[in-house]
This record gives structure tokens, C-alpha cells and sequence, in this order.
């Protein structure tokens, strides 16, 4: 029998093994998990432009030309191309999960997933289409 | 086809170490072996002091989750064929407290299962000569899935939220009251959103999805939580708008 003073025989002594602050990296899908949930980032910066946006709308037209002068430099060029590719991302992987957390009962049977996917795509599609038209015409 | 192949297996013998190494066994390579097999293998003819638990080695039982190769499974229905050339690392699942080599402590499963109520709640029982509750093949539908967890807490296992925040009620035990919860039978939801709705329960999942990923029984626990929550924040927005009609 070990002398080991912490163990008390038939008395469980537990190892508990910590979760490492990199857990995240661990595995590609917590990394795309983890990828996803910082997406909300540019999201929000996404939201906050727009904001801007329509404060200098309100301020006139010099202040509504300076506006679109800031967002013509380099720096909101590369800010807004990549927030566009992550708000991309963001949309498709929520969009994608949709059938997880909506389920469809059509005379007794489950709506398909992909049904609930392309349903979403297609207000996406169509929403879009809208805003094209208005800002085409105008 | 090799002859043998190498299992390297987290051991931790608390009367000897402080915390758990690592052993490797160089054990003959069978085409129907499962790495159950190889575990059993291992305790019979090259090492008894191994510990392990496994009951039914058909999955059913859900004793046998241990992680292989980094991913929680069912040792049972992972066979040692799919991880040639080996190494092939089996460690015990992730989060919960390591008792002793493979087996960890479950109790805290086993009470937060209990926490959500998996039983059919009524508000008054039907006499006995009325008969048996009866359900449609559709109603039975609606909660089957949800009803196939076998328990083996590999969702647990793959959640890295109830790694960072060990109150969550976790994967398994939401999906169970769901299944009661979708049961035409039932009428305990409100019971169980009271339990569910609170800080450790749907809200702290933020959908990783890997519960639904490594589940052996295609229960989909991240479908469940996602379920729960919609519902929840429809009666929430329900009992905002129509204060009476939720009662």
C-alpha cells in the first residue's frame, strides 16, 4: 500500500482536469464555433455605420457627403470588405442552423430541413431584390 | 492488415499519482473488434488493474463513453479498424471528475437529470377504468427522437459550455425534457420551463452543435435546446402581450 498521506483508501480522490483557455483551438469545429460568435463583431460594426449613417442624413447634405468621402478611404474600404465577408458568413451558418430551432409539422409530417433553409434564402433573395429595385429607380 | 496495433490509455491510479499518464499496450488487431474489445483484451490478459466500465457492448446500455482518439464515443460501436495504424489513445470523457483510469464520476449528470423532471407529469391522474393514455403514431413522432438518449453523457463530453460553466444543466438532461415536454401525455412543460428558463439552463448554451455531432443515438440535444428556447421566448413574448392568456 503507497504512504501517500493525500489518499485515504476506498475513498475516491478525483482528478479534475482544467479547461485550457485555448480549448477553442482544440478542434476545427470549435474554432468555426468560436469564428461564428465573433462575426456578432461585425455585425455590430455593420449596425453602428449605418447609425452613423443616418445621423449625417439628418445633418444635410454637406454632412451626408462627408460621410460617403470617410467611407470611400482605405481604411473603411479593407473595415467594410471585411465586415462584409464575416456578416456573409455570419448569415449562411445562421441560416443553415435555422431547421435546428424551427420545426414544421405540415399534415403530420416534419418539413423538410431543406425547405426551411431555402425559405430563409428566399426572403433573403427577395428582401434583397427590393432594396436593389428602390435604389436602382432612384 | 497489421497484426497488432498499438492502445495508449489514459491510466490514473489515485493511491499512486496525482494525476493521470499514459500506457501503451501493443494488442493483436482483430477486424470485428470494437475498442471495447481491446480494452477487455487489455484487463484480461495483459494488465487486471485496468478500470473501465461497460455493461450491454451493443449501445444500448450508454456505460461504455470514453474518448478515442480525442472524440468522445461509445467504445462499443467504435471499431479499432477506423483508427489503422494506430496509436490508438482512449481517455476518459471530458469535464467530469476521473475516479480512477477510464471511469469518471456521473453524479452530477445524474442529478441535474433529475432537476428537469423526466417523467410524465399530470394534473390529475385518469381513473384506472378509464383506460390507457392513448397518442397517434404523429404524436408519438413528435418526441421519439428525443426519446432515444440512452444516457451515455458523450454530449456532455463534447460541450466545451459545460466545461467553462460546470452549472449548465447540459445537453442530454434538456433533450429528455423536451422529449416529456413534446409528449402528448404530458403536462409539465410549464414545470420544466420554470427549471429550464433559469440561469443554468437553455440560455447558457450558445449552439456549438458537437452535442448533436457525437451523439451515438441521433437524438440532436442542440435541436432540442434550440426548441426550448424559441418556445420559451414565445411564451415569454406571449405572456408580455396577453398577461392572461398563458395561465
Amino acid at each position: 500500500m503507497s504512504a501517500d498521506p493525500h489518499y485515504t483508501l476506498y475513498h475516491p480522490r478525483w482528478y479534475r482536469r482544467r479547461v485550457s483557455v485555448w480549448w477553442w483551438l482544440q478542434n476545427r469545429a470549435y474554432a468555426r464555433f468560436v469564428l461564428r460568435e465573433l462575426t456578432s463583431v461585425f455585425v455590430a460594426f455593420f449596425a453602428v455605420v449605418y447609425l452613423w449613417q443616418l445621423r449625417a442624413l439628418t445633418q444635410g447634405p454637406e454632412a451626408y457627403g462627408q460621410f460617403l468621402a470617410r467611407l470611400r478611404t482605405p481604411l473603411f474600404l479593407v473595415l467594410d470588405t471585411m465586415a462584409f465577408v464575416f456578416v456573409l458568413f455570419h448569415t449562411i451558418t445562421w441560416f443553415n442552423l435555422t431547421p435546428k430551432a424551427i420545426v414544421l409539422r405540415l399534415r403530420g409530417k416534419r418539413v423538410p430541413d431543406w425547405a426551411i433553409v431555402g425559405l430563409n434564402y428566399a426572403a433573403w433573395l427577395v428582401l434583397s431584390g427590393a432594396v436593389a429595385l428602390v435604389l436602382l429607380r432612384a | 492488415m497489421p497484426s497488432t496495433v498499438a492502445l495508449t490509455v489514459a491510466r490514473y491510479r489515485p493511491e499512486q499519482e496525482s494525476e493521470p499518464t499514459w500506457e501503451t499496450y501493443e494488442i493483436p488487431f482483430r477486424k470485428d473488434w470494437v475498442v471495447l474489445d481491446a480494452l477487455n483484451h487489455v484487463k484480461d490478459r495483459l494488465d487486471g488493474s485496468l478500470s473501465f466500465r461497460w455493461s450491454c457492448r451493443m449501445g444500448v446500455c450508454g456505460s461504455c463513453g470514453m474518448k478515442v482518439n480525442g472524440t468522445p464515443k461509445l467504445t462499443c460501436a467504435t471499431f479499432l479498424s477506423d483508427y489503422l495504424p494506430g496509436p490508438i489513445r482512449v481517455e476518459p470523457l471530458d469535464y467530469f471528475p476521473v475516479v480512477r483510469d477510464l471511469v469518471v464520476d456521473i453524479t452530477d449528470f445524474v442529478r441535474k437529470l433529475k432537476q428537469v423532471k423526466p417523467w410524465i407529469i399530470r394534473k390529475e391522474e385518469k381513473p384506472l377504468d378509464e383506460g390507457e393514455y392513448l397518442q397517434t403514431p404523429d404524436q408519438l413522432d413528435a418526441y421519439k427522437q428525443f426519446s432515444m438518449c440512452i444516457n451515455c453523457m458523450l454530449c456532455y463530453s463534447a460541450c466545451p459550455i459545460y466545461g467553462l460553466e460546470p452549472g449548465f444543466i447540459g445537453p442530454a438532461a434538456i433533450a429528455l425534457a423536451q422529449r416529456y415536454n413534446m409528449d402528448s401525455r404530458d403536462e409539465g412543460a410549464a414545470e420544466r420551463l420554470s427549471i429550464l428558463s433559469e440561469h443554468d439552463g437553455i440560455w447558457q448554451c450558445t449552439f456549438v452543435g458537437e452535442c448533436t455531432k457525437v451523439c451515438p443515438k441521433h437524438v440532436d440535444p442542440a435541436g432540442a435546446i434550440q426548441q426550448y428556447k424559441l418556445a420559451g421566448a414565445t411564451h415569454w413574448v406571449k405572456s408580455l402581450l396577453l398577461p392572461w392568456g398563458t395561465r
